[in-house]
């Protein structure tokens, strides 16, 4: 039911994940009201480095504040941080050990991250650990719909405006196929300068924006 | 009601066995070895990327496939990687492909009550001879060594068709190429989960060649 949309281009990468909070059949929050600055399904592991997650709900929080905990110690340790690709490795081989326990954590990650050295990286996680470096990828229902709006209008090389315009299409065919409510994403970029929040996608933007065309 | 049981175990391996898809191939040459995989990585029937690693270089003349579940695919290479690492040092030598199927099939083994599940494909030549090696295993372990050619992936059936027909003994690299190429391809074709790009390694006394291949991408 959750939604979330990872896109790796030449020199950032932006994640989106919707901020509705479900539980069974009934929506809990929409993140429609000002006050959600609480981080929800998009959590940061470093300067540069994000991981939006989904799943069972407590596995969630649990599993994503047990990888940035440990990110932050090994940087403590270190003195220096794990590369992206290190982290998402790190968090596959735990998911994997994890899934053979007694309590497997029920979560699909997306890692998006930047690279001194080799620029921005996202990677595709799912519940069963498998790990894979992806230009673009959702998980969720969402997927169906927003990777068919990928695969036809991705360019490698676009700018942050061009990269949100993308976004806003992938959130609308989601808006106009997709059964379930999903109706607002928080957006956050990752690039040299950090980690940015962009203005979050919602329906009332897009609805107001319809109506500025018209 | 044993046999039943029996049959829904079978089916449900089958299942999560096929949840990613993927093929491969391995055959024997006049002192070469050939092995192929295609690269698709999906969940079900939706794919999520064509560049998927299966085959992983286990030593200079030694190569290894896992396909099946991936997650387990890159789980079993890592645990590989490592006792290899840890026998090379002890040893200080490389390991001989017979060798190295039979760490393979320990560590399968060790499992045996919950399965990792992959099939492994292991080809190589002898370190010292250069003889050819090729055998492929069950998930639980059990090796079966050939004298031709191996297959494993959701389209085993089609790849035996396809190397039944296409294979003769003692072929040079270059053919050895074609054909383990043409083998795949053509298998593929008849599969939903498998295909999306491959990538064949001609495994040679002095030489490695690595060569992807562009295939149908529908």
């Amino acid at each position: 039911m959750e939604c979330l949309i990872g896109i790796q281009f030449k020199d950032f990468a932006l994640v989106a994940a919707d901020m509705t909070t479900a539980q069974s059949i009934m929506v809990m929050k929409n993140g429609t009201d000002f006050v959600v600055s609480d981080e929800q399904k998009i959590h940061k592991m470093s300067d540069k480095l994000i991981m939006a997650v989904s799943g069972e709900s407590g596995d969630t929080t649990q599993f994503s504040e047990y990888i940035g905990k440990n990110i932050q110690l090994y940087k403590m340790r270190n003195g220096y941080e794990l590369s992206p690709k290190a982290a998402a490795l790190f968090t596959r081989r735990n998911l994997a050990d994890y899934l053979r326990s007694r309590t497997p954590y029920f979560v699909n990650l997306l890692m998006a991250g930047y690279d001194d050295n080799t620029g921005p990286e996202l990677y595709f996680i799912d519940y069963l650990a498998s790990c894979v470096k992806v230009p673009y990828a959702a998980h969720g229902y969402g997927g169906f719909f927003s990777l068919s709006i990928l695969d036809r209008y991705y360019k490698h090389d676009l700018t942050e405006e061009e990269a949100y315009i993308l976004m806003k299409r992938c959130v609308r065919e989601i808006h106009k196929r997709l059964i379930v409510n999903l109706p607002n994403f928080k957006i956050q970029k990752v690039s040299k300068e950090g980690i940015k929040e962009l203005e979050p996608i919602t329906a009332k933007n897009l609805a107001t924006e319809d109506a500025d065309k018209a | 009601m044993n046999l039943y049981l029996c049959y829904t175990v079978k089916k449900e391996l089958e299942s999560i066995l096929a949840y990613n898809g993927g093929a491969i191939i391995a055959m024997k040459g006049k002192n070469c070895v050939a092995i192929a995989a295609d690269r698709r990585f999906g969940i079900q029937a939706q794919t999520i990327t064509c560049n998927f690693q299966k085959i992983f270089e286990m030593g200079s003349h030694l190569y290894l496939s896992l396909p099946g579940l991936a997650t387990d695919t890159q789980t079993v290479m890592e645990k590989l990687r490592f006792r290899l690492n840890l026998y090379e040092l002890k040893e200080n030598r490389k390991i001989h492909p017979k060798t190295f199927a039979s760490m393979v099939s320990n560590l399968l083994y060790e499992r045996r009550f919950g399965p990792y599940f992959v099939e492994p494909i292991i080809a190589g030549l002898c370190p010292v001879t250069y003889e050819p090696f090729i055998c492929n295993m069950d998930l639980i372990g059990c090796i079966s060594p050939s004298n031709d050619f191996v297959v494993g992936g959701t389209c085993s059936e089609q790849l035996y068709g396809m190397c039944e027909s296409l294979y003769e003994p003692d072929m040079e690299p270059d053919d050895l190429f074609e054909t383990i190429s043409q083998a795949l391809v053509n298998a593929c074709d008849r599969d939903a989960i498998s295909g999306w790009g491959a990538v064949v390694h001609v495994i040679e006394k002095d030489k490695v060649t690595v060569r992807t291949i562009k295939t149908r991408m529908d």
